[in-house]
């Protein structure tokens, strides 16, 4: 039997490959331990885990620099673990300790990080938007260089706040990219129950916003449809609509039973795992070894131990203090 | 001639030579709101504003209240000094979500690391028969919500300096501004410039009664105090200006002095600023009282149209003046 040959489009190096192969691991490995962990009641509240999609996070990051602007929805673990937030930091605001990320205020649906210009972990669905079109306005009024990348899931399409922005960032000519993480189920209700048009990039000619869709299950896609989306943003300093096809393995949060779906769809999805595929891709062009992704799983499995020891040992903020946080000091 | 001259302006004109100074001094400083540029601004405070400072600092924007009060949230994050114009309060409902869920809460979910220096300006209140969805008090409601600066501008001193000092402040704050004032003239110092944004003001000194109010009350209250003045009764007058967080100190001060209070608001009286006002002078200067607070509130009905009607709906100069009267009288 032939061998099914899978070229790597565009070629890209061993490091790029290893790198983001890295990345995507990290991701997948941090959110499985934060599900064991959040069954041993460790980690409380909602936690919604990102296990399939990691390619779109790593893919986009890639490309952003340091000071672009990033705003993210409620399962954002993977794009705050993508932009470089320490996992030990990610880890202790989960776990409510006041060595996290946003000092255990947040939790896992509000991450921030401002030294790296990571806005939230938002969790109103749709109400960051309007947020990163004033923080792209703001760029083009100071005369900075910057885009603002805000990430959000289909469900938010359907909100007026989608539409409001679009037809603002387009108005206002601003430089930023709306990038849309279609994993197909508003929490249970699927695509097809909740837009009238289900190729959502459609939606960005309504508002003159250029618009593109994208495998959002391969790594390299997302990095070539975003680096292509940057580069427009930065050319016209316009806005940029991506819609990146993915799907969740996992249950929509810890308390899902999944009754809307078939396992057997779950199943098909899983075959385009996007680590899996993509290791494959690296392999198959002997870009890296079965060797190199043992040194990944255990590097990334010494990180994540890391990150739970240094949760562990973090404290939680005296109920003195309760009352800080609501005005500036 | 002294260096006390005074100003003979409309509140209109006030609230524009507050915000006309913002944007002279500060090039952080833009207002976007709706019909704020070409068409001077729905009630005229921003007229000429576009043709002086060009688009980018005078934006008009589309009937999107989410989204631009959004934006001025983003922009505020990033570095710019935004005010923001919600032609009116009513309309400021489509804008709560960012409002409450950003603008307040971001500063907390963060651990502190990231604060909001936004202002939003909402004109507001009752008495031109615009009927019930045009004449809303949202005053309550706002000074519920922790992290937020809630100011009222009763006065044309406050109409003036309120936002200068709210341009100062590194959290997000609304200043509710009166559709009703607009067109009536009074005299400020001419030197009068930024307010402190902290403290309840006495409007008028007085011993027998204080009368506690906010917004359309302030003057409704002073011209009371004239009425009793000639009726040998003396009203002290605090205009709260800051409804969150609220001065509790005036208020106590107040109350160990004449003994007496009555609140005078406009909002619907359940679950109101006076309801608050009420608590507070019972946790903190009960024995200090020596008759029960009494409340002069907007009846609790959707404000209709006619004229007699809307009127009724809201305490009136006379209402206040009843009120201080048989609590004088009953002493």
């Amino acid at each position: 039997m032939e061998k099914e040959e899978i070229k790597l489009n565009p070629a890209i190096t061993r490091e790029l490959g290893l790198k983001l192969l890295y990345q995507m691991i990290l991701i997948r490995r941090f959110e499985e331990k934060s599900a064991e962990l959040y069954t041993k009641e460790k980690i409380r509240g909602f936690l919604h885990l990102y296990i399939g999609e990691e390619a779109v996070a790593v893919g986009t990051m890639h490309s952003l620099t340091d000071e672009d602007n990033i705003l993210s929805t409620y399962r954002e673990h993977g794009h705050a673990l993508a932009r470089g937030l320490d996992p030990g930091s990610i880890m202790a605001e989960m776990y409510g300790k006041q060595e996290g990320c946003s000092m255990g205020r947040g939790g896992s649906m509000h991450l921030f990080d401002a030294s790296k210009r990571f806005f939230g972990g938002n969790a109103i669905v749709g109400g960051h938007l309007p947020m990163a079109v004033g923080m792209a306005l703001a760029s083009k009024k100071q005369g900075l260089n910057n885009i603002t990348s805000c990430f959000f899931g289909e469900g938010a399409i359907a909100e007026g706040e989608f539409h409001e922005s679009m037809n603002l960032a387009a108005l206002w000519g601003v430089p930023v990219l709306f990038l849309c993480e279609n994993n197909l189920y508003g929490m249970g209700t699927a695509l097809r129950f909740s837009h009238s048009v289900q190729d959502l990039e459609k939606k960005g000619a309504a508002y003159g916003v250029e618009s593109a869709k994208t495998n959002g299950m391969d790594v390299l896609e997302v990095k070539n449809a975003v680096e292509k989306a940057i580069a427009y943003i930065k050319s016209t300093g316009k806005p940029y609509f991506l819609v990146c096809n993915t799907y969740r393995f996992r249950a929509h949060s810890m308390f899902d039973a999944q009754l809307y779906r078939e396992k057997t769809e779950v199943d098909e999805w899983k075959k385009r795992d996007p680590i899996l595929t993509f290791s494959n891709q690296l392999l198959q062009n002997e870009l890296i070894s079965r060797d190199d992704i043992d040194t990944i799983e255990n590097k990334v499995s010494a990180e994540i131990q890391k990150a739970v020891d240094f949760a562990e040992a973090g404290t939680f903020e005296p109920v003195e203090d309760l009352k800080k946080f609501v005005y500036s000091p | 001639m002294t260096d006390k001259t005074t100003l003979k302006i409309t509140y209109r004109e006030a609230l524009k030579q507050g915000m006309h100074e913002a944007l002279i001094t500060n090039d952080k400083v833009f207002l976007m709101g709706e019909d704020v540029g070409r068409y001077g601004g729905a009630f005229a405070v921003s007229k000429g504003f576009l043709e002086e400072f060009g688009e980018d600092r005078i934006m008009d924007v589309p009937l999107s209240e989410s989204g631009f009060v959004g934006a001025g949230i983003g922009a505020a994050l990033a570095g710019m000094r935004p005010i923001v114009e919600v032609m009116t309060v009513n309309f400021s409902l489509l804008a709560l979500d960012q409002i409450i869920n950003n603008a307040a809460t971001l500063l907390h979910m963060s651990g502190g690391q990231i604060n909001v220096p936004v202002v939003i300006r909402m004109n507001s209140g009752i008495g031109n028969q615009l009927a019930a969805q045009h004449s809303h008090s949202w005053e309550p409601f706002y000074a519920h919500i922790p992290g937020l600066k809630i100011v009222s501008a009763g006065t044309h001193e406050d109409a003036r300096g309120m936002l200068l000092t709210a341009l100062e402040s590194p959290d997000p704050v609304v200043i509710f501004e009166y559709t009703s004032l607009l067109n009536m003239e009074s005299e400020i110092p001419s030197s009068s410039g930024a307010v402190d944004i902290d403290k309840a003001k006495i409007r008028r000194e007085g011993k027998d009664l204080s009368i506690i109010t906010y917004g359309p009350g302030v003057y409704k209250a002073l011209a009371a105090a004239e009425i009793l003045a000639s009726s040998g009764i003396d009203v002290e007058i605090i205009d709260l200006r800051v409804l969150n967080p609220i001065d509790n100190e005036t208020i106590i001060n107040s109350v160990a002095k004449t003994h007496k209070v009555l609140i005078v608001e406009e909002a619907w009286r359940s679950v109101s600023i006076s309801s608050e006002i009420i608590s507070r002078i019972m946790e903190n200067a009960f024995f200090s009282l020596d008759a029960p607070v009494e409340r002069l509130c907007g009846i609790e009905v959707p404000i209709p149209y006619p004229k007699h009607l809307e009127d009724a709906s809201i305490p009136q100069k006379q209402d206040i003046v009843d009120s201080a009267l048989k609590m004088i009288q009953n002493d």
